[in-house]
């Protein structure tokens, strides 16, 4: 097999904080898959895999080296007997619930936008707003089909050790080639949503400790602008799945999220207004009109469609382009429940003392669960957006390894998939030497010549000392 | 935007060795390409965090892709490259040798060609990057004193117009720069008592090349070329410039 001549790409993460230029292959079938490891071998060069670039940081970019965009290996098939798909792991999550929600069935766990790729959100093991109660997606995985470094080919399942290990693993040990996730079967397209405004931390706490036992699914919004006793005020929304058959409402056509805001004014040209507001007073003041927007609003029980209420990510097509031309980091943190009560307050104080609070924070509950580099957590975790400027990065750098030392010292953990700040001594702190060792253990065996690389192993020597 | 990584063919010593110096206190990684390894060596002290070095003959065309590649790789990345390579051997009033010809064709624009096709082939992919060509004066009109060296930096000065009309629109600055004579190792065999200095030089090129096109380094230089380039040949012949 002839490989075409790569191609170099200048490829970013989400956060278009840091890019890299690499030499790009876009293989269409496992042959050319493996073809490439081959070539990448014989030439000495290190691989990055990489499915839509939605890692925020540099999880997805390596200089100088090759990196394999798998986007079009997308098969996508349901069974609509047993509610399995077999995905490829270029496939999107998109792709995913298009095919499987006509048949009555949708993703157990979706992240905040649809275009992740299959083989991306296992590489991470994401989570949903349903984590606190499904955990992550590596949990509904049945099987996968990896391919290895020396191009061998084998299926895992739940009861293989690599399968814990590459799952959560950042594309750093093997490729996950295919999966076959189990998915959940609903009866209709809808959510029964419930909006409660929170005026305080511990109104926030209360509102998940409440909602846990009967919602599907939950999140809150926190406006980090609220100092003292405005601290936490923002908007906790939980769902359930409607039990009501709406047929109608598992087609397509009618989840696709409206492209128009009020009907007028067309939702691709919004992220140049928000860019116009992306600074620390436009923000406060967006923060500050939606919390009052919720507190005066009626609307406090709802329906809504799955994909408006699972996408809130999509709802602005283009967001993240409002941060250009410095980019945006994220900064998520996963904090065992006894812990996150004192944390969460004092990392946004933190932040507002430095004079650098994040524009958005989301809050979730989560679980724990049994991967190898797992960000999983009985507890809650919270995450932050930051803009990057030429000007605030050397100080943003400081204040995230200042919340990162606050984060360990409260038992926490993190997202490799979000991450843009870990140095090598919070990685250390946050696997321990045990689990750390175990991954190099692994890679040692699974991929001994360190075929697969990326700039964020690198920034953070999770290899060690190569 | 600030380069962060650049390459300097011709960076061992003068202009070149000034540009890299220059950069690398900015923060930027450099590679500086030459000869004579113990100049290279030295250009090096200067800041070896930052600068490293490279010997590599510019005639040798062939070696180029490969070494390109592996600078790149040791770089992790390129956002910068400058051409500085030239030479300008003495030529006597009647002497045509096509060996020291040759020599100026190979280093002052063949080798700028290799060097700079590769900057342009990953540039273009990645639709990003700035490429500088240190042009001269003496390439606006064929002089007597210096036929071929004249011809070649014509030559480059077209070529890297080329370059400029081709990849602008894919958002890639092309700069050529047309210096007058400056007080270098190559003019050494030159009084040097009125030329510019090659810090001067390397602080206007690194102002000029932000902006794209061609460009002269002095005001009083875009006038006298403006002038010298429209005087009709029968006219230039007779004023033995």
């Amino acid at each position: 097999m002839i490989l075409p001549r790569p191609r170099m790409r200048r490829l970013s993460g989400f956060g278009f904080v840091t890019d890299s230029d690499s030499y790009t292959f876009e293989p269409e079938s496992l042959e050319e898959l493996a073809e490439v490891f081959r070539f990448a071998t014989e030439n000495g060069r290190k691989i990055v895999l990489r499915g839509a670039g939605k890692s925020y940081g540099d999880a997805a970019i390596l200089a100088e080296e090759i990196a394999i965009d798998l986007c079009k290996l997308n098969s996508c098939q349901i069974d609509a007997e047993s509610g399995i798909a077999t995905v490829g792991c270029g496939a999107t999550i998109g792709d995913l619930w298009q095919a499987s929600l006509p048949l009555g069935f949708w993703p157990p766990v979706v992240p905040g936008t649809m275009f992740p790729t299959i083989g991306g959100v296992l590489a991470m093991n994401i989570h949903g707003k349903n984590a606190f109660s499904v955990g992550t997606l590596g949990e509904h995985v049945q099987e996968m089909t990896v391919l290895f470094a020396d191009c061998s080919i084998r299926k895992l399942s739940p009861k293989d050790d690599e399968f814990h290990v590459i799952i959560s693993s950042a594309g750093l040990l093997a490729c996950i080639f295919e999966a076959k996730i189990k998915l959940k079967k609903v009866n209709s397209g809808i959510l029964d949503v419930s909006a409660v405004v929170c005026k305080s931390w511990d109104e926030q706490f209360a509102a998940f400790e409440a909602n846990q036992a009967n919602a599907d699914y939950m999140v809150s919004w926190v406006n980090a602008f609220g100092a003292e006793a405005n601290s936490g005020r923002g908007l906790f929304h939980s769902a359930k799945h409607c039990k009501e058959a709406r047929p109608d409402l598992l087609e397509v056509d009618n989840q696709v999220l409206p492209s128009r805001i009020l009907g007028l004014i067309p939702k691709s040209q919004v992220w140049k207004f928000l860019k116009k507001l992306n600074s620390q007073r436009g923000i406060r003041f967006l923060n500050k009109a939606k919390f009052l927007a919720s507190k005066t609003s009626k609307r406090h029980e709802f329906r809504q469609s799955l994909v408006a209420f699972s996408f809130l990510l999509d709802y602005v097509p283009g967001w993240e382009k409002s941060y250009s031309p410095g980019g945006f980091i994220q900064f998520q943190c996963f904090v065992p429940d006894a812990s996150a009560r004192e944390l969460f307050p004092r990392l946004i104080q933190m932040q507002q003392q430095a004079g650098l609070t994040n524009f958005l924070t989301v809050m979730k509950r989560h679980r724990s669960d049994s991967f190898l580099l797992s960000h999983g957590v009985d507890g809650f975790s919270l995450a932050m957006d930051f803009k990057v400027t030429s000007s605030n990065w050397k100080s943003l750098q400081e204040l995230c390894w200042a919340m990162n030392d606050a984060v360990l010292d409260a038992g926490g953990k993190f997202y490799l998939a979000k991450d843009s700040t870990l140095r090598t001594q919070d990685i250390e702190r946050w696997l321990g030497t045990e689990k750390l060792s175990e991954f190099r253990k692994w890679k040692k065996l699974l991929d001994p010549n360190l075929l697969f690389d990326s700039c964020l192993a690198r920034r953070t020597k999770l290899f060690g000392e190569v | 935007m600030k380069p962060k990584k650049a390459i300097i063919v011709g960076g061992s010593s003068g202009l070149g060795a000034e540009l890299a110096w220059m950069l690398a206190i900015d923060g930027c990684k450099v590679a500086i390409i030459g000869r004579s390894f113990e100049k290279l060596n030295r250009a090096c002290l200067s800041n070896p965090e930052m600068i490293s070095a490279y010997e590599h003959d510019v005639r040798q065309i062939q070696d180029v892709p490969q070494l390109f590649e592996e600078i790149c790789r040791d770089l992790g990345g390129l956002d910068l490259i400058i051409y500085v390579a030239g030479v300008m051997p003495e030529v006597a009033a009647d002497e045509f040798d096509t060996s020291k010809d040759r020599d100026m064709i190979e280093t002052n624009f063949l080798g700028c060609v290799a060097w700079l096709n590769e900057a342009a082939r990953r540039f273009q992919d990645v639709g990003a990057g700035t490429i500088v060509g240190i042009g001269s004066v003496a390439g606006d009109r064929g002089r007597h004193a210096q036929p071929v060296y004249n011809a070649s930096k014509a030559a480059m000065a077209t070529y890297l117009e080329a370059l400029r009309n081709r990849l602008s629109r894919q958002g890639i600055k092309v700069v050529t720069i047309k210096p007058g004579p400056i007080a270098t190792p190559m003019t050494a065999h030159l009084d040097q008592s009125k030329m510019m200095s090659a810090e001067t030089a390397a602080k206007l090129i690194l102002k000029k090349m932000n902006r794209g096109g061609e460009h002269y380094l002095k005001p009083t230089h875009w006038l006298i070329f403006l002038i010298i380039r429209h005087i009709p040949s029968p006219i230039f012949r007779r004023l033995r410039l």
